[in-house]
């Protein structure tokens, strides 16, 4: 209830504001909207993978040798390599929406396919990594494992957690890319309609920015 | 103070140049920080490495997530996640830098 | 708040749109997924009343009564998980965020409709899955799911964890609709001081859920990964520390506590001067306290591990801060009072359970205070004490205030008006059983009964029988304020009378649609002229710049 009414029509609304909804009636399409949830989408796996760094940062502090002791008997250039495969996919993910947006629609999706070729690369090093560590008897649970110093065996109980849970986001990101390419081709992602890439895109490179703090923490330590 | 200013429907064309020089950018920042830790500098060798890695997050947010470009609101949003980050990470070592 | 509402009275509402259970399970309006959730979360409180009821009936006296040891940490973990995480943390945000938030921001409905909706379905696998713990034998690890006993324990503990991983991700995505749909559906009109003040305290509660949910799902999820993959992370034979897992489920559990409050604030909020029909006194305090509580809320977890054998510099500093969250929370209530003074004040039930909010908090946080004082928390931690202060706070509090607000939105939501005389006698017993079940455990607590026991010390017997007995009180009112809920349906219509579009004379706009309202609540774009408080009643030396000075800019 109010006594102060001073009641405007929809007639004389502002024309300042005309361009602003489309939500009466039917939802209209807004990317502003959908960008902010992706980034609110994106805080949530900031925390996420933040948790786990403070997880590892904790137990750094407390077995600085010890980490010291167990990053050594990490492969620093092939985690360089892999860096380089991920900050290379990340480019040409900026790449495929910047040709996108001035309409070249083959181009992207070439460089979306490379951008996937990377990922591919990057799981099937991240596999051999993981492969020629078990081989030397290093896996979650193992006897020579349970051997090695405390701080030594939380650092490859994280390596494991940390570094799968990763690639786990990388195979996600992978299968996210392969939809918007789908969707581009089918031409419901197009020149005027890139927020679903321009999300998919903030997602790949949260992938990336992830490794750019797993690669030091965990290879460069010793 | 309209609302209508969080309205960013033209994207902000980025040359593709600028993505190569940030991808270069970021290459060798990586080599690098793998040249540092072979120079074996002991307890430096962290602090060094986690601002390299600092430094090429910002450029990717700020480039490749394209945040440069974006209007106010996502700055902030950014800030209060990021700084509700360094809060955890802070106030817990506000107990294991004890122990 | 004056507007163009331009109600489409003849179009029919958002109950009658729509036939059929399917309608209901695959339907995108925000109205309807807030009745979805209303009827899940009260059917669950009942289920954890209930196991409450019968934790109370074991302790009626000391010996053992119908429960053994084991059966009552079961029935305790049960409890705490169904009335924490399906009960009070969903309760307001959920139901009444999705379903008013919207129309008090003049929108037609949230920003991802189709994302509310698959929130809502995160929330039931996830009650599915807690429930689902009860059917292969429970779970004894209280509702905090500590390691190491959850990482050692044969109870299967897989199924509450996964299924307080789901519902963490329900308010998450909850989280980011309305932290969206704030920014991005308000009526282009309508300022940021415009915004009724139940917006802002949502719009805070969703900010911490984004921020503080994904640290208690990754932290589950680290503790299953040990459990079964045997990589060391909290496992102190690995080299591990219990306490971090500490440090981590209340980096996120405390903030959850104003997940869980801050909406029972912002419901305070929006009655109190409707029925003092009085401008609120001090709106740009109580919005910025909502902001700040969420910000202050996220730096004290660790005032629930004094005794956990922390470093005592960083008990100190944590005790030390946990004493600031206490202002913004002080500032609310002195603003709540000060709109009511010289206010035309109207006894309705939705003011009777303000009152009672303002009541019950106010004990709830000044024995929190206790606690917050290192030295007293270790005398007091793990007791009874503890028990009542959490009560007080979270159903004194929380609790309470979903009943004021189904009690203030029903006649908006269903458009029907209960029988306000049967109301208030529910009210009275629920208030007199409240503090005769909870108040004794403060003094108990205090003598060094310790929480979480199945059986006690014959000295703690009065103590305990007098609180038994309020539990039956306070059931007694609960049970009369539901049934009166659900027999004034139109469906039912055992009593109460049909509601006008206004029956509170607020000034919001959720209360210029029709009751119950059309599935598109605004017709055209409303045009927001002044504050949702324009009263006839100003405040004294009206100095604010809110709410009746507002006008529109073009
Ligand atoms: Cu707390």
């Amino acid at each position: 209830m109010s006594d102060s009414a001073s009641i405007t029509t929809g007639a004389e609304k502002p024309a300042a504001h005309d361009d602003h909804h489309g939500h009466y009636g039917v939802p209209g399409y807004d990317p502003a909207a959908w960008k902010m949830g992706m980034w609110l989408f994106l805080f949530t796996e900031l925390l996420l993978f933040g948790a786990m760094f403070i997880v590892f940062a904790v137990y750094l502090h407390k077995y600085i040798w010890q980490f010291a002791a167990g990053s050594v008997q990490l492969d620093i250039p092939i985690g360089t390599f892999n860096t380089l495969v991920l900050l290379t996919s990340s480019m040409t993910m900026a790449l495929a929406i910047a040709v996108l947006q001035r309409g070249k629609k083959e181009l992207a999706i070439k460089l979306l396919d490379f951008t996937l070729g990377c990922a591919a690369l990057f799981c099937v090093v991240k596999s051999f990594e993981w492969g020629g560590k078990f081989e030397h008897g290093i896996y979650p649970g193992s006897l020579h494992l349970a051997a090695m110093t405390l701080g030594e065996q939380i650092f490859f109980g994280l390596y494991f957690t940390m570094t799968g849970l990763h690639a786990l986001h990388v195979i996600v990101g992978a299968g996210l890319i392969l939809w918007c390419r789908a969707r581009i081709k089918s031409g419901a992602v197009h020149a005027e309609r890139i927020t679903f890439m321009d999300n998919i895109g903030l997602y790949w490179h949260l992938v990336d920015l992830v490794w750019i703090f797993l690669f030091p923490l965990f290879y460069l330590v010793g | 103070m309209s609302q209508a200013n969080d309205h960013h429907d033209e994207p902000h064309l980025i040359p593709y140049k600028t993505y190569i020089l940030v991808w270069l950018g970021l290459c060798s920042l990586t080599l690098l920080t793998v040249a540092v830790s072979y120079a074996n500098m002991r307890h430096m060798t962290i602090p060094v490495a986690l601002m390299v890695a600092s430094l090429k997050c910002t450029i990717v947010v700020l480039w490749f997530m394209h945040i440069k470009f974006e209007n106010r609101v996502l700055w902030w949003f950014l800030i209060a996640a990021v700084g509700t980050y360094v809060i955890f990470v802070i106030l817990t070592f506000a107990d294991y830098s004890y122990r | 708040m004056s507007t163009q509402a331009l109600p489409a009275m003849e179009q029919v509402d958002y109950i009658r749109a729509q036939k059929g259970l399917r309608s209901w399970l695959t339907t995108v309006d925000h109205k309807r997924i807030a009745i979805m959730y209303l009827i899940a979360i009260v059917s669950f409180f009942v289920v954890g009343m209930i196991l409450g009821l019968l934790m109370r009936a074991e302790l009626l006296s000391h010996g053992e009564q119908f429960l053994s040891g084991a059966a009552y940490n079961r029935i305790l973990t049960l409890h705490g998980v169904i009335m924490i995480f399906l009960f009070i943390i969903p309760s307001i945000m959920a139901v009444f965020g999705n379903f008013v938030l919207p129309i008090q921001i003049g929108a037609n409905d949230v920003s991802f409709p189709r994302l509310n909706l698959a929130s809502w379905y995160f929330y039931m696998a996830g009650a599915a899955l807690a429930l689902w713990s009860v059917g292969v034998g429970g779970v004894d690890t209280g509702w905090t799911f500590y390691v190491p006993y959850s990482g050692n324990t044969d109870a299967n503990v897989v199924l509450p964890m996964l299924a307080a991983f789901l519902l963490g991700w329900s308010s998450i995505l909850t989280g980011i609709n309305m932290v969206t749909t704030v920014h991005r559906l308000r009526a282009p009109t309508m300022g940021w001081r415009q915004m009724p003040l139940f917006v802002w305290g949502i719009y805070a509660t969703a900010w911490i859920a984004v921020l503080a949910t994904p640290v208690i799902g990754i932290t589950l999820v680290l503790v299953l990964f040990e459990k079964f993959f045997h990589v060391g992370i909290f496992n102190a034979s690995m080299g591990g520390d219990p306490i971090l897992f500490q440090h981590l489920f209340w980096i996120y559990s405390h903030p959850a506590v104003y997940i869980m409050v801050l909406p029972a604030m912002a419901v305070v909020s929006e009655i109190v001067p409707v029925f003092s029909q009085k401008r609120i006194f001090g709106y740009r305090f109580i919005a910025m306290s909502s902001i700040a509580i969420a910000a202050i809320g996220s730096l004290v977890w660790a005032h629930h591990m004094f005794t956990s054998g922390m470093a005592d510099e960083g008990r100190i500093i944590f005790s030390f801060l946990t004493f600031f969250v206490s202002v913004p929370s002080a500032i609310k209530v002195f603003n709540w009072l000060a709109t009511m003074y010289k206010g035309s004040i109207r006894i309705e039930l939705p003011m009777l359970f303000a009152f009672a909010f303002i009541f019950l908090f106010s004990i709830g946080g000044f024995t929190g205070l206790l606690q917050a004082a290192l030295s007293i928390d270790i005398h007091i931690h793990d007791t009874a004490f503890i028990v009542a202060h959490f009560h007080y706070t979270m159903f004194g509090g929380t609790g309470v205030m979903f009943f004021g607000a189904m009690y203030y939105w029903w006649p908006k939501m269903f458009g029907r008006m209960y029988n306000k005389a049967a109301g208030m006698v529910g009210f009275l017993l629920f208030f007199v059983g409240f503090n005769t079940l909870y108040f004794p455990l403060f003094v108990a607590g205090l003598k060094g009964m310790p929480r979480r026991y199945a059986d006690y010390l014959p000295e703690y017997e009065g103590y305990h029988a007098l609180s038994t007995y309020g539990s039956w009180i306070m059931v007694t009112g609960l049970l009369i304020l539901i049934f009166n809920l659900i027999g004034s349906l139109r469906c039912l219509r055992f009593w109460g009378t049909d509601a006008e579009e206004n029956p509170w004379d607020a000034a919001s706009l959720d209360w210029k649609v029709p009751s119950p309202p059309p599935t598109h609540q605004f017709a055209s774009e409303p045009i927001i002229v002044g504050g949702p408080y324009d009263y006839p009643i100003p405040h004294l030396g009206d100095d604010d710049k809110q709410a009746g000075k507002a006008e529109v800019k073009a």
